[in-house]
C-alpha cells in the first residue's frame, strides 16, 4: 500500500496535442480517488500514465516514495481493471488470476492460496475452471477484479470498469467495489464519466476538464460548493440551472441579491432548490410556465419556461405535485441556495 | 433458405451429385488403374473395375520404384516430399508469426516500409524469381539438399499478412493487461498471442503443407541426385520414359495424394474453425 503523488504531470501527443496539461495531485495511502469528467477530458490518459501504459511527457509520478516515471507497468506494483475486462480468453478463470503471479515467480502453493482467497472474496470460486466466454458480464467483471486483487498491489487502477454492465448490475457492483475497497484499504484511482458513480464511490473527487483539474474535494464539498460553472453543470443530475443575475433583478428580487460577491453576473440554482412552497428563510420568487412534466416515481422533473425569458429550466420535486402542463406556477428559491459565478472566468465568485 | 419444393430439392441434389462425380471420377480411375496387371492399360480400353494386382503394384512402387526411368522407390520420395513440405510449413509459420508480431506490436523506424516490402513480394511467385533464386542457391552450394529445397520457399507474405490482420483484431487491452501482469514481449507472444491464433495457425498449416507438398518446378530444377527427388517431380520422371508403366505410375499418384488428404482429415475441425470464426 502506498500513496500516489502527481507533480506537474503532462502528456503531449505528437502534433502538439496536449491531452494532460500539468496535473498536481496527492493521493493518500488507502484513499479512494475518482477522476471524473466528460469524454476527452484526459482522465483515462492520466490513469494510463499512472499505470505506465502511456509515457509521461513532463512532471514526476511517485508511488510511495519511489519515482516511477520510467518503470514498466509490472514494476510499479499496481493492478488495473480494464473497461472491457481484457481477460485472456483461452485461459481458465483460475489461470487468468494466476498468470500475473506466475510471471512474478510465486510458488505453486502460494498461487493456489491467493487465488482461492480472492475467488472466495469475489464469489467466483465456483467458476475457477471455466473459460471467460462461459461467464456473464457481471462474472467477468468479478474475474477482472480478482486478477487485480490476487496481486495485493500498492494501488488499484480502475478504468471505467462498470460501463459495460447493465444498469442494475452496475449499481450492485458499485456497492461491492466500495465495500471491497473499505475492507482492503488499498489506495485506488478510479476513472468514470458517470457523475453518480463518482459521487457514491470516491472519498475524494477530481473533476477534470480539457486536461486540467477543475476542482478537487469530497463529493459533498463539490456538490455543495462547485468551484466553477463547469463543475456545477457536470456534477448533479439534472444539471444545475444557470440564470443571469440581471434576470433575477428584473423579477423584483433585487433587495436580496446585492450582498452577492463582486463580479457575480450569473447565478446557479440546483433543480431541487426550486421549491413549490415558500421556504422559511429569505427567498426569491420566480414565475414560470410548465412545459413538460416527467413523473419518475419517487421524484418528478418539471421542465419550465421562466416568465420573460427563453431560458429552459429544470425543477426537481419529490413525489408528484398536483400541477399539469401549461400551468403558470410560482417557484421559490431560498437565498442561501444560490451559487454565484462570473460568466467570463467561469469561476465561482467570492472564494 | 427454408423452402420446401421437391423439384428444387431434386435438382439441387442432381447438381451436387454431378459435381462430386466429376471430381471423384479421375481419382477413381487412378485407383482402378493402379490395381491392373502390367499390360492391361495399354490395350486401348480403360478398365472400369479394380484389378487384382493392387498389392504387388504398390509394393513394387514403394520399395523398388522405377529404377529404369531413374526414379527411386516411392517410399523414399514420399519421405523427401514430407521433409520438404514440413520444413516449408514450419518455416513459413514461424517466420510469418514473428514478422507479423514485429509489425503489429513494435514501433520502429520504417515499420510501414517493411510491411509494404513484405506485401510487395506477394506479387513475385516462385516462378517469376526462379532464375535468380537458382543462382543464389547454387552459389551457396545448396543444390541437392533439403536446405535448398525448402529455404527459398519459406518466406511468406500471405501468411504474414493474414497473421497481421488477425493480430490487429486482438484488443489492445490484452497486451496492456499482460504488461501489467508482468509479461514481456516474448512472453506475451508465447502465452497469449500464440494460443489465441491456434486456429489460424492450423488453417495455414494445412494450406502451407499442401503448397509445399505440391511444389514441382523448384525441386525439378535444383535436384539432380535421385536421393533428393520428391514424389511430385518423381512422377513426372516416370511418365517421360518411352514405355510408361502406367499401373505403377498410378500407384505412385495415389500414394502422393494420400498425405495431404491425411493432413486435412486430422486438422479439418481446426481448419474450418480457423477460416470461419475468431475466438475472442
Amino acid at each position: 500500500m502506498a500513496s500516489i503523488t502527481l507533480e506537474g504531470l503532462k502528456k503531449t501527443y505528437s502534433g502538439n496535442v496536449d491531452a494532460v496539461k500539468g496535473i498536481d495531485l496527492a493521493i493518500e495511502d488507502g484513499e479512494f480517488v475518482v477522476l471524473v469528467g466528460p469524454s476527452g477530458c484526459g482522465k483515462s490518459t492520466l490513469l494510463r500514465m499512472v499505470a505506465g501504459l502511456e509515457s509521461i511527457t513532463d512532471g514526476t509520478l511517485k508511488i510511495g516514495d519511489r519515482e516511477v516515471n520510467n518503470l514498466e507497468p509490472a514494476e510499479r506494483d499496481i493492478a488495473m481493471v480494464f473497461q472491457n475486462y481484457a481477460l485472456y480468453p483461452h485461459m481458465t478463470v483460475y489461470n487468468n488470476l494466476a498468470y500475473g503471479l506466475k510471471n512474478r515467480g510465486f510458488k505453486k502453493d502460494q498461487i493456489e492460496e491467493r487465488v482461492q482467497t480472492a475467488a472466495k472474496m469475489l464469489e467466483i470460486a465456483d467458476f475457477l475452471q471455466r473459460k471467460p466466454r462461459q461467464l456473464s458480464g457481471g462474472q467477468r467483471q468479478r474475474v477482472a477484479m480478482g486478477r487485480a486483487l490476487v496481486r495485493d498491489p500498492a494501488a488499484f487502477l480502475f478504468d471505467e470498469p462498470l460501463s459495460n454492465l447493465d444498469a442494475k448490475l452496475r449499481v450492485q457492483m458499485r456497492v461491492e467495489i466500495k465495500q471491497l475497497q473499505r475492507r482492503l484499504k488499498t489506495t485506488s484511482l478510479y476513472v468514470t464519466h458517470d457523475q453518480l458513480e463518482a459521487m457514491t464511490l470516491g472519498d475524494r473527487l477530481v473533476v477534470l476538464n480539457g486536461g486540467q483539474i477543475e476542482q478537487v474535494g469530497t463529493p459533498m464539498e463539490i456538490y455543495a460548493r462547485p468551484a466553477s460553472m463547469f463543475v456545477a453543470g457536470f456534477i448533479g443530475s439534472p444539471a444545475m440551472n444557470m440564470l443571469p443575475l440581471d434576470y433575477l433583478h428584473g423579477q423584483g428580487s433585487g433587495a436580496l441579491l446585492h450582498d452577492l460577491p463582486e463580479n457575480t453576473d450569473i447565478v446557479g440554482i440546483r433543480p431541487d432548490d426550486m421549491l413549490l412552497q415558500p421556504p422559511e428563510s429569505a427567498y426569491l420568487q420566480v414565475d414560470a410556465t410548465l412545459m413538460l412534466y416527467e413523473a419518475a416515481g419517487a421524484e418528478s422533473h418539471l421542465y419550465v419556461q421562466l416568465a420573460d425569458s427563453e431560458q429552459p429550466t429544470v425543477i426537481r420535486t419529490s413525489g408528484q405535485p398536483p400541477v399539469s402542463e401549461g400551468d403558470t406556477l410560482a417557484f421559490y428559491i431560498a437565498r442561501d441556495a444560490l451559487h454565484p459565478f462570473n460568466s467570463a472566468s467561469g469561476k465561482r465568485t467570492g472564494d | 433458405m427454408v423452402e420446401n419444393r421437391p423439384w428444387a430439392n431434386f435438382f439441387a441434389h442432381l447438381m451436387l451429385i454431378g459435381g462430386v462425380a466429376l471430381v471423384v471420377f479421375p481419382v477413381y480411375i487412378a485407383i482402378v488403374a493402379s490395381t491392373q496387371a502390367p499390360g492391361d492399360l495399354l490395350r486401348g480400353s480403360l478398365p472400369m473395375l479394380p484389378g487384382s494386382h493392387g498389392w504387388e503394384n504398390y509394393k513394387a512402387m514403394w520399395s523398388t520404384g522405377l529404377s529404369r526411368a531413374g526414379a527411386p522407390p516411392a517410399g523414399h520420395m514420399l519421405w523427401n516430399s514430407f521433409v520438404m513440405a514440413m520444413a516449408i510449413t514450419i518455416g513459413k509459420l514461424s517466420i510469418s508469426l514473428l514478422s507479423a508480431f514485429a509489425i503489429v506490436y513494435f514501433r520502429f523506424r520504417f515499420r510501414m516500409f517493411f510491411f509494404w516490402l513484405i506485401f510487395i513480394t506477394l506479387m513475385l511467385p516462385v516462378e517469376v524469381r526462379i532464375i535468380p533464386t537458382y543462382q543464389v542457391v547454387a552459389d551457396l552450394s545448396m543444390l541437392n539438399s533439403f536446405a535448398g529445397l525448402s529455404i527459398p520457399l519459406i518466406a511468406s507474405a500471405t501468411a504474414t499478412f493474414l497473421f497481421r490482420q488477425f493480430f490487429m483484431t486482438v484488443p489492445e487491452e490484452m497486451l496492456e493487461a499482460a504488461r501489467v501482469d508482468g509479461a514481456g514481449p516474448l512472453k506475451f507472444f508465447k502465452d497469449i498471442l500464440m494460443p489465441l491464433s491456434i486456429t489460424n495457425i492450423a488453417a495455414l498449416f494445412v494450406i502451407m503443407f499442401i503448397y509445399g507438398w505440391n511444389q514441382y518446378l523448384w525441386p525439378l530444377l535444383i535436384t539432380t541426385d535421385p536421393d533428393y527427388y520428391t514424389i511430385v517431380m518423381g512422377i513426372q520422371r516416370m511418365t517421360s520414359e518411352e514405355n510408361p508403366q502406367w499401373h505403377l505410375i498410378m500407384a505412385a499418384v495415389v500414394l502422393a495424394a494420400l498425405p495431404p488428404v491425411l493432413v486435412i482429415l486430422f486438422m479439418q475441425r481446426l481448419f474450418v474453425k480457423g477460416l470461419t470464426e475468431t475466438e475472442k
